[in-house]
């Protein structure tokens, strides 16, 4: 144990010695940290985005999992990492509810990274068990309205996507249905399926096969425009509900204080890797898109973590419920 | 039926090109060595290897994948035989008739009657998965939060059965597990619990860093203590594979364990982890000298073995026909066939029929090379016990150290196993037993859970766990094993049946 340490250690100072200069980075492997457990929809779209940066940067870009509480330790450990371009976070959504969810923080996650840029908006799906008794929208939101007493709606576990979906979707239609938290989205789409519970706000890229499958039904898309793969269905907007525009926004991050041309060279990197065809053809299957260009850059998404913080502080503070 | 022969056929057609062949040898012989080292499972193995699968077509890739899962079932049974060290929640009952049948000199026939075990009930349960997969998921979504509280309380009320001595020191340590499971996060409110302010404790102590602290390095902490008693060691090694009387008394217990494990492995929610002990406790009602169980019983390992060995099998069945991961592995499997492009579904057996049919047949075929990897591999195992233990057990510290820290990059788990590790030569020295400790830890937060969502969705009904049929059968199976557990002449049998090493 102290050997490896004293291994590490040494490794670490020759490599810091053989330097971080911007001109010549990368010189060694990039570790990109996923805050999520592997094979999930996060580590799915990191990966995927890394290959490609692998190829462009010229040194590989290696996935690291750092799960838990949330997505909140994986983050602090990138944001107390050294600033030298080589330690990177992907990280979704749940980087801005954090600072409203989790009122103990070590850090701060508007002001604790250097953004590289926006990657993907995935978006979210308003979905309920086979049988339940709604054909659209509207009658759902009726139904929900007339009988808040006897709905169940599921989610992932405080602070993940399906349960800030759940928030927006009951304060839109102003009740308070019993909300039933799961260790992720696999159980609660499997309760879902069996009809074990009646409604669910997930990711696209957890609902597509099971809708077209025709395992559950659905209802609405969470996003301003309809999404590609699920042609049929309605936005919120379109079918009257409005105020539930929500999408699991993904973005790249560097620890602040990472010098400019580095943040440069791996935002080119990520916009690279964006317009490539497989990448785009994968998010495809997933439900989503890459952003466009301009997103994809260290201002657009700084702004926009900035703006997500405020805009669910209060969403959050109503709800009531935190993380810690 | 044909339908099926036909499917199998172009399953095998395509599973059983020299490429593919090649990527589940490689696999199998991967999964087998982390599952040997503790503390490195298949989750942080398989995540390493993801990058890699991007150059292989989708078949070759999942095949490689799901030969590491395997591997890594056989690799832990090694560990947990050879030195008291449970690699993954399957191995934990294998320790205890395995690892007495190792001091006796018996390694080999109990390595070999799990390997045997194993590929009989993966084979078997194989089958299962390419005749009633579908059906079988289907009737899985039966089972919902309250039958699942149920089951898991038959698995509690089956852990005093589980190891014995004094009832009351066997309920202790079902306690003081059901305390260390509460570590954590809150599911619904999300307040942290006997975290005391450590983030990484946020998300509950890791099964594998209490697991190796109770059982290995407490052992080693034993074994350094009795200088005279290192019974792997003095042991003659009477033969190296189970002899054919061993063949035939394990074989009924082979045949219960496929059973149970199949059954379990289909429920989504990772049903299978009861199992083993499950198997474990069948088959200690069911002997006729059940005294022997806890002191070398082959039974003890056979049964086991093959439930845990079924149930990684049929725990495929909700992958491939709902797309629905039932565990952690079986989450980063949906990763990687989405990186390839193919999104796990119901839609996947139509779509993509030699996808689905070829990761069956490579499944047979993965446990055929199991064996033929781990049988020759006993010997050397055995051997390997012959090294000095002054040498061996520094050893096998470092790799539980290396192994624990891979599970999540985290150095509060490697302090956590030392922690443990004092803890459970504490437990040893004391006359306290720490399987039911463990078990009551996995169960303990899933039967919260199961208990608070059943409330949920029924609106604090309490009834609901007594009007739906299966949950009513479990809780009077858990209310029968109880009685049987308290019966008087129960009891003084069980104060025999346990083997005291001291």
């Amino acid at each position: 144990m102290r050997f490896t340490s004293v291994a590490f250690a040494a490794l670490a100072a020759v490599a810091a010695w053989s330097g971080a200069s911007a001109q010549d980075y990368p010189t060694r492997p990039i570790t990109m940290v996923v805050p999520f457990a592997a094979g999930g929809p996060t580590d799915t779209v990191a990966r995927l985005v890394a290959q490609n940066m692998s190829q462009s940067l010229g040194q590989q870009v290696i996935v690291e999992n750092v799960g838990g509480a949330g997505g909140t330790l994986g983050a602090a450990r990138v944001a107390g990492a050294e600033p030298d371009g080589y330690t990177l976070l992907l990280h979704h959504i749940g980087q801005a509810t954090a600072a409203t969810l989790y009122r103990n923080l070590k850090y701060k996650p508007g002001e604790d990274f250097a953004p590289v840029g926006l990657i993907t908006d995935v978006p979210m799906t308003i979905v309920a068990k086979k049988d339940f008794p709604a054909k659209d929208l509207k009658e759902l939101v009726d139904y929900v309205k007339k009988n808040p007493d006897k709905v169940t709606l599921a989610n992932a576990g405080v602070g993940a996507a399906s349960h800030l979906c759940g928030m927006l979707f009951m304060q839109a239609v102003g009740v308070q249905l019993t909300t039933v938290p799961y260790k992720g989205t696999g159980p609660a789409m499997n309760d879902l399926v069996g009809g074990q519970v009646d409604l669910l706000c997930d990711q696209t890229t957890n609902t597509t096969s099971q809708i077209k499958g025709g395992a559950i039904k659905a209802y609405a898309v969470t996003t301003p425009n309809r999404v590609k793969s699920l042609p049929d269905l309605p936005t919120t907007k379109e079918a009257g509900l409005e105020g539930v525009q929500v999408a699991v926004w993904h973005g790249l991050y560097a620890p602040k204080g990472t010098p400019q041309p580095v943040v440069d060279k791996l935002a080119k990197a990520l916009q690279t890797a964006l317009k490539d065809q497989t990448v785009a053809a994968r998010f495809a299957e997933l439900g989503t898109e890459p952003v466009t260009q301009e997103r994809a850059t260290p201002k657009a998404l700084g702004d926009y973590v900035k703006s997500e913080i405020d805009r669910w502080k209060p969403v959050i503070t109503s709800a009531g419920v935190y993380a810690d | 039926m044909g339908d099926v022969f036909s499917n199998l056929a172009l399953g095998f057609g395509a599973a059983l090109t020299p490429l593919n062949v090649g990527l589940c040898f490689i696999g199998a012989l991967v999964g087998t060595l982390i599952g040997v080292l503790p503390g490195l499972g298949p989750i942080a193995t398989i995540a390493m290897l993801l990058p890699i699968t991007f150059s292989l077509d989708p078949l070759g890739a999942l095949i490689m994948l799901a030969g590491i899962y395997y591997g890594a079932q056989y690799g832990g049974s090694t560990t947990a035989i050879l030195v008291n060290m449970p690699g993954e929640t399957s191995s934990v009952v294998t320790t205890l008739d395995g690892h007495q049948m190792a001091r006796q000199g018996r390694a080999g026939a109990a390595l070999g009657i799990a390997a045997l075990g194993s590929f009989f009930a993966g084979s078997v349960a194989t089958f299962i998965v390419a005749l009633a997969g579908p059906l079988l998921s289907q009737m899985a979504q039966n089972f919902g939060p309250a039958e699942y509280f149920a089951l898991m309380v038959v698995g509690l009320v089956g852990a005093t059965v589980l190891a014995s001595g004094s009832v009351l020191k066997a309920v202790a340590m079902i306690v003081v597990g059901l305390l260390l499971g509460t570590v954590g996060s809150d599911i619904e409110s999300g307040e942290q619990r006997l975290t005391f302010g450590i983030p990484q404790l946020a998300d509950g102590i890791n099964f594998t860093t209490l697991a190796i602290g109770l059982f290995g390095v407490a052992e080693i902490l034993r074994n350094l203590e009795h200088t005279h008693d290192r019974g792997v060691l003095g042991a003659k090694i009477t033969g190296l594979l189970p002899t054919w009387a061993d063949i035939k008394q394990s074989f009924p217990a082979v045949l219960r364990g496929t059973g149970i494990g199949s059954v379990l492995g289909i429920l989504p929610g990772n049903g299978a982890v009861l199992a083993p002990y499950a198997s474990y406790t069948l088959e200690k009602k069911l002997a006729k000298e059940p005294q022997r169980f806890g002191r070398g019983a082959i039974e003890g390992v056979a049964g086991p073995e093959s439930a845990n060995n079924a149930g990684a099998q049929t725990s495929f069945i909700p992958l491939l026909t709902l797309g629905i991961p039932p565990n952690a592995v079986m989450a980063l499997m949906v990763g990687a066939m989405t990186i390839q492009g193919i999104i796990p579904g119901p839609t996947v057996m139509v779509e993509n029929p030699t996808l689905f049919w070829g990761m069956i047949a490579s499944m047979w075929i993965g446990n055929a090379l199991l064996v033929v990897i781990n049988l020759p591999l006993i010997g050397i195992w055995v051997r390997l016990l012959r090294v000095p233990y002054r040498l061996l057990y520094p050893a096998i510290l470092l790799f539980c150290c290396i192994g624990v820290f891979t599970v999540n990059n985290s150095f509060m788990d490697v302090l956590l196993v030392a922690v443990f590790g004092l803890v459970g030569y504490g437990l040893l020295k004391l006359g306290f037993e720490p399987a039911p400790l463990l078990l009551a830890f996995v169960l303990g937060p899933l039967m919260e859970e199961n208990l608070r969502r059943a409330f949920l969705i029924a609106r604090g009904d309490a009834t609901v766990f007594v009007t739906r049929p299966l949950s009513l059968a479990l809780l009077l199976i858990a209310l029968g094993l109880l009685l049987v557990v308290l019966l008087p002449s129960v009891r003084r049998r069980r104060e025999e049946v346990f083997h005291e090493e001291d």
